[in-house]
């Protein structure tokens, strides 16, 4: 664990914050973000790391976006770290959600607004397609991730398998290659304690 | 008493939504109805502004009931309701994952894990898409695309993807400056002409 003077703490919120001003989409959308910004930039978390922040963030109830905030805030710099991370990406929709509630007595977006987000929508896809040609690489090291991979978007577009099942099937998998593909286990156990 | 009674149907919405903000809708609609805090209608409303508006569609739209319902203050509690319990879970989950780090069977669970995360992020992409991209409804997208493929089609959000992505992955662009210019490009090609 790193130190956790408040300056430390406060920077923590104040990235957090920025992420969550631009979160569109979901949690997903805020991939690219974090790689930017807190891997790239901060180089607090490290790149094969944030797969698995990601598969608590899913396995665990609730919103993605707060799950990976307070699992990343976790990391930094313990539980307290966890609530200024979260606090930091909850509070500009807290603002944002607000200040449109006091102020609009009808709910309905301009033109203008209409417009500009038919132009984001597009750009959080290809942030996302992005985030998920980046992950491959640290991802998938074998024919057995590949078929993982392909079989989990195939269960989850077309027959809407929840994302609480996929996680466990995927767990399942590896259980199932421990316990019956030992020399294989072996191998990549041996591989992933070598990083 | 308001707000814990805010504070605790957002809690249990936080505590049995698996899969994130979309996945509590039913549940919302459940709570707003049962408590008459809201119509069925005044919360499609807010689902759609929270779609609009950045950050999690969980806290925008808990921030919105607790607002309608209790003020600023209603509006805090329902979001620190809402995220209360994933917290103190993976509080438990961290605990147990540093202390297991290295232990083989965790190492294998994980490696199931990962292609599975994989998979659910490009699946994200494909349903994002799927509303982005297309002008009609699923099921007339793929009659639509042999009959008619310029009106089934946007264009303009074509455009914008290829753009998007190159700036990304040829570019590496900051992704928030990508979001702010994809704004004003929806706002020119939708709005100016």
């Amino acid at each position: 664990m790193k130190k956790t003077s408040f300056k430390y703490l406060l920077e923590i919120f104040a990235l957090f914050f920025k992420i969550g001003s631009f979160t569109f989409g979901g949690g997903f959308a805020m991939i690219p973000m974090i790689e930017k910004e807190v891997i790239e930039k901060k180089g607090w978390v490290k790149k094969e790391e944030l797969m698995d922040i990601f598969a608590v963030s899913q396995t665990v109830p609730g919103a993605i976006a707060i799950n990976t905030a307070t699992c990343i805030g976790v990391k930094l710099a313990g539980r307290i770290g966890a609530v200024f991370a979260t606090a930091g990406i909850i509070l500009p929709s807290l603002i944002i959600i607000t200040l449109i509630a006091s102020l609009f007595t009808t709910l309905e977006a301009g033109p203008v607004i209409n417009a500009a987000m038919e132009g984001i929508q597009p750009v959080v896809v290809a942030l996302i397609v992005t985030a998920a040609v980046r992950m491959w690489k640290t991802t998938i090291n074998d024919v057995v991730g590949v078929l993982i991979a392909i079989v989990t978007v195939v269960l989850i577009t077309v027959f809407d398998v929840s994302a609480i099942v996929m996680i466990l099937l995927g767990a399942l998998t590896g259980m199932v290659i421990n316990r019956f593909f030992p020399d294989k286990a072996k191998k990549i156990v041996k591989k992933e304690l070598s990083e | 008493m308001i707000y814990l009674k805010l504070l605790w149907e957002f809690a249990k919405i936080g505590l049995f939504s698996f899969g994130g903000g979309y996945a509590m809708i039913p549940m919302l609609q459940g709570v707003v109805t049962e408590n008459s805090w809201l119509t069925l209608e005044q919360l499609a409303d807010i689902i759609v502004i929270a779609e609009m508006t950045p950050g999690p569609i969980a806290v925008n739209t808990a921030t919105f009931v607790g607002y309608k319902m209790g003020g600023l203050l209603g509006g805090i509690i329902a979001t620190t309701g809402v995220a209360l319990p994933s917290m103190l879970l993976i509080f438990l989950v961290s605990k147990l994952l540093i202390r297991y780090n290295r232990h083989p069977g965790k190492i294998m669970v994980f490696y199931g894990i990962r292609p599975v995360v994989l998979g659910m992020i490009m699946a994200a992409a494909f349903v994002i898409a799927k509303t982005a991209l297309f002008t009609k409804e699923t099921v007339a997208v793929f009659t639509g695309l042999f009959k008619n493929p310029v009106h089934t089609v946007s264009i303009g959000a074509v455009v914008i993807l290829v753009l998007a992505l190159i700036s990304q992955l040829r570019f590496k662009l900051n992704p928030i400056l990508t979001i702010v210019l994809g704004g004003f490009t929806g706002i020119l090609f939708y709005h100016v002409f």
